[in-house]
């Protein structure tokens, strides 16, 4: 179980997350969704204590994480599986590295890594990948191993931020199937996204923020107007730079319905 | 320890991937060290050398006439025995002294065959336990009748300790000022490649790799660095030393009768020094390149 507890950070002149509470239980399937700048990503950052909150406190499993030591930290992020929106993938080393190193970080036995890495890559359906450099991949590839990476050591909570937002919608449904399967077998998933479709298709528990607040939480649709203008900018920005018009057209005409 | 092997291998890929800056620093850092050497060469020949001195000297001679006989010397050496801060007191006849200088000459001791008498004098010696007392006694062994002249090195040792311990402090100041220097060298080339890596370096802590495990293979190319050099550094000092020693040993020895510290005694110092000393370059210098991409 996942507890925000009166929790609030503050940027110098702006505010990240303003007295936020929240629960989520194990398995969940929660998305987080608002307006850019509304504070999803303070959201994660504190949850993985990127950055640590000003107030209030945070637990995952029992374990308090603000003002946690940073001997502390590597340990947090193996027991949270962590995929971006860009990736992250480390460009010197094959597909199979990038999904092992998760694994030589703890220790983990050769012979182990040689079993479990290749059934993973199998999972996510880039088996025949494994010897690729990131830069050989396509986007929705890239995030197949990212999410690999993220949970071959089966961490107990998957985080997400804006996952599919590099993604054309066929691929960002895919990676949604993998997701969902993950869930399926006891991960709990916190997503961060603006795909209106994604979240609306999924009905999982939707946590909507604004200016720092929780301001709805509930199962369903994205339903959030305001967020959903922003949404659409990012994803047109996207599509025109994949050079995917006839993508684009055929989302704004389903818009206007 | 468990993941001492990756880490190995990390740090020879990670050298070799920054090859170039590698080598850079590796001949930077074997300048420094050659320079280091010379001062460490000068120091330990030095330092002998004085030690030496000092043994032969912790005693004062007294040069007899050739007139005095052996029994008005028991006289001096008993009335000497007695005294404050002396721990013995001998008679050297001329032919005993003959044959130090031709022992201490070795080699060049047939030179000496030349000479038709022996010019040197009978002396008494008087070793010296007390330093103290040993400007009285000199001035004591100046009223004894029959003397010719009373020999005390104690000023010439002191100046020349002086200077040893000057030689000794000035290279020590500048040496670490050199492995100040060179630790600088490695903490730059190192940044560069953190600072090529910062974005992977992020990653990885995203992943959930500590600290340590991050910072090892950066550890492992800094000490790579430090021990080639060291390598480098050893081979050509015993190269160039073995042939100075050649060259100028036997010149110093006649000059100043003192033998210059053998190569390979001082080689096997030395290797130990320089493989230690590259492996502290190193390490600090990877760990200071690397500080401020691991805090937070
Ligand atoms: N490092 C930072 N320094 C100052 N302000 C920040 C920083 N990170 C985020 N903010 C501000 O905090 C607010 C929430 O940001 P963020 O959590 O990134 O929003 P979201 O991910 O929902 O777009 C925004 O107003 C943003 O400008
Ligand atoms: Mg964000």
């Amino acid at each position: 179980m996942i507890v925000f507890d009166h929790v609030s950070k503050y940027y110098k002149s702006n505010v990240g997350l303003d007295d936020v509470s929240v629960r989520i239980n194990e398995g969940d399937f929660v998305f987080l969704v608002g307006p850019s700048g509304s504070g999803k990503s303070t959201f994660i950052k504190l949850l993985i204590h990127e950055i640590n909150a000003d107030k209030g406190s945070i637990k995952i499993r029992g374990h308090e994480v603000t003002n946690m030591s940073a001997r502390h930290v590597p340990i947090l992020r193996r027991r949270v599986g962590i995929v971006f929106q860009d990736f992250r993938l480390l460009p010197k080393k094959t597909v199979y590295e990038n999904v092992a190193f998760a694994m030589e970080i703890i220790h983990k036995p050769k012979k182990l890594i040689k079993k479990n890495v290749p059934q993973v890559l199998t999972m996510m359906g880039i088996a025949d990948k494994a010897d690729k450099y990131p830069d050989e991949l396509s986007a929705g590839e890239q995030q197949r191993v990212a999410i690999a990476r993220a949970i071959i050591n089966r961490p107990r909570v998957l985080i997400a931020d804006e996952p599919t937002g590099n993604l054309d919608p066929d691929t960002a449904w895919e990676i949604m199937q993998l997701l969902n399967q993950i869930n399926q077998r006891g991960t709990t998933i916190i997503m961060v996204t603006h795909a209106k479709d994604i979240v609306d298709k999924m009905g999982k528990r939707v946590i909507a923020i604004e200016k720092g607040r929780i301001v709805r939480d509930e199962f369903g649709a994205y339903g959030y107007q305001e967020a959903l203008e922003n949404a659409e900018m990012t994803f047109d920005t996207i599509q025109i730079q994949r050079r995917d018009t006839s993508r684009i057209r055929f989302r704004r005409g389903g818009d206007e319905k | 320890m468990k993941s001492f092997g990756y880490t190995l291998k990390q740090s020879f890929v990670q050298f070799g991937r920054n090859l170039n800056m590698s080598l850079i620093s590796i001949f930077a850092i074997t300048c420094m060290m050659l320079i280091l050497s010379l001062f460490f060469i000068l120091v330990i020949n030095v330092s002998t050398a004085a030690e030496t001195i000092k043994g032969d000297y912790d005693s004062i001679e007294i040069f007899l006439d050739d007139k005095t006989t052996p029994e008005q010397a028991d006289d001096m050496i008993t009335d000497l025995k007695a005294q404050d801060g002396v721990d013995d007191a001998y008679y050297k006849s001329k032919e005993q002294a003959m044959a130090e200088f031709r022992d201490r000459w070795g080699e060049n001791g047939y030179l000496l065959d030349s000479l038709e008498d022996n010019p040197l004098p009978n002396s008494v010696v008087i070793v010296i336990g007390d330093l103290e007392k040993a400007d009285a006694l000199a001035a004591h062994a100046e009223k004894f009748d029959g003397i010719e002249d009373v020999k005390y090195y104690k000023s010439t040792v002191d100046k020349l300790l002086e200077a040893t311990r000057f030689v000794q402090i000035g290279a020590l100041v500048i040496m670490i000022f050199l492995i100040i220097i060179s630790i600088v060298v490695v903490s730059n080339t190192i940044k560069l490649t953190v600072f090529n890596r910062a974005e992977e370096i992020s990653i990885m802590k995203y992943v959930g790799a500590t600290n340590w495990f991050i910072r090892g293979p950066f550890l492992g190319e800094g000490i790579i660095i430090g021990i080639i050099s060291a390598a480098i550094s050893v081979g050509l000092t015993y190269f160039v030393y073995g042939k100075l020693v050649d060259m100028l040993g036997e010149q110093v020895y006649q000059m100043l009768s003192m033998p210059m510290v053998p190569v390979n005694f001082l080689i096997v110092n030395f290797a130990w020094i320089f493989l230690a000393l590259g492996v502290s370059i190193g390490s600090c210098g990877s760990i200071i390149s690397m500080r401020r991409f691991l805090d937070a």
